[in-house]
């Protein structure tokens, strides 16, 4: 549920494919994932799951497995 | 009533100028989130505010400390969920020749009127961008374009923040998010009776309208820049200063 969650974000806030968000997608390396889309995506991580994110986990957030890996930390489970 | 519904963080609101701007905001029908870093005087403010009203509230943390700042609107999120408006104005002054500036001087000064809206707006910028709508009003000071013998430091410190406002204004306007400055000029606060008597009747003799300003009078155009009557404007610094700086 969480996971179907986050893959959701990651598609409308770098408008890509829900076969590109995979665990080894980082920041960056794609054009749509640049610093604009990047804070649209943490808007639709915070919207999705009712967090407020820290900005170091916002910085620290350099590809969906890190994602993941944050998103436990506010006790969303996966 | 121009903020009916509107939920605003005043932050040095115990006193002064802050605490003239929550006022005004909670008359014109703001739920207000008074902050100061002592809780007694918060509490003390507060209970001046109260009168009829209840939608006042404390958020007592420092602003210098980026740490608190993040616990603070973490806890605020979780009881508000939604922010309209910020007014970055808690400030400190403590003047020196350039020549007898403590480093302590500049970190403490910078921290307190600087980082701390840098700090305040990323997390205020968030929150407003999710329901595209919100304003961010900085307090600078006439002292940032004019500067002022003894006062690089404090000049500096609020210089900064009209770089900031406008970068900020041009990076969140698309969001609905308007982000402007206010510089007051000689406003009748303790900041102002904190100086030398001469240099006070120098203030006095440059100020075009004769008169010494009151805090009601920086917060009428604090409203101004929080409701919608100033929906089409960001990025801007409005001076308060009974025409000083002309």
């Amino acid at each position: 549920m969480s996971n179907k969650k986050m893959i959701t974000c990651f598609v409308e806030a770098l408008g890509i494919s829900e076969e590109d968000v995979v665990n080894t997608l980082e920041y960056n390396s794609i054009p749509q994932w640049d610093s604009v889309a990047h804070m649209q995506l943490i808007a639709a991580l915070e919207e999705a799951f009712d967090i407020m994110l820290d900005t170091d986990d916002i910085i620290d957030m350099s590809s969906v497995a890190k994602a993941r890996q944050i998103l436990q930390k506010y006790d969303i489970g996966f | 009533m121009l903020l009916s519904g509107k939920i605003a963080i005043v932050t040095g609101a115990t006193r002064g100028i802050g605490f003239a701007i929550a006022k005004l905001f909670i008359e014109h029908g703001a739920q207000v989130f008074v902050n100061g870093r002592d809780e007694k005087h918060v509490l003390a403010a507060i209970d001046r505010l109260k009168g009829e009203h209840d939608q006042v509230q404390p958020i007592i943390f420092d602003i210098s400390d980026d740490n608190a700042v993040k616990t603070a609107f973490q806890t605020f999120y979780k009881s508000s969920k939604k922010l309209d408006i910020l007014v970055n104005n808690a400030g400190i002054l403590d003047d020196a020749l350039i020549g007898m500036v403590t480093r302590d001087q500049i970190e403490k000064t910078f921290a307190t009127n600087t980082f701390s809206s840098l700090y305040m707006s990323q997390y205020a910028a968030r929150l407003m961008a999710r329901n595209k709508f919100g304003s961010i009003i900085n307090m600078s000071s006439i002292i940032a374009t004019t500067g002022n013998s003894g006062q690089a430091v404090y000049s500096g410190s609020k210089a900064a923040l009209i770089g900031i406002t406008k970068s900020l204004a041009k990076e969140v306007a698309h969001l609905n998010i308007r982000v402007n400055a206010i510089a007051p000029g000689f406003i009748d606060t303790d900041m102002a009776h904190s100086i030398p008597a001469k240099l006070f009747q120098e203030r006095m003799d440059s100020i075009k309208m004769k008169r010494i300003g009151q805090p009601k009078e920086v917060a009428g155009t604090a409203l101004f820049l929080a409701s919608e009557l100033s929906s089409y404007v960001t990025g801007q610094v409005i001076g308060v200063d009974g025409g000083m700086l002309i």
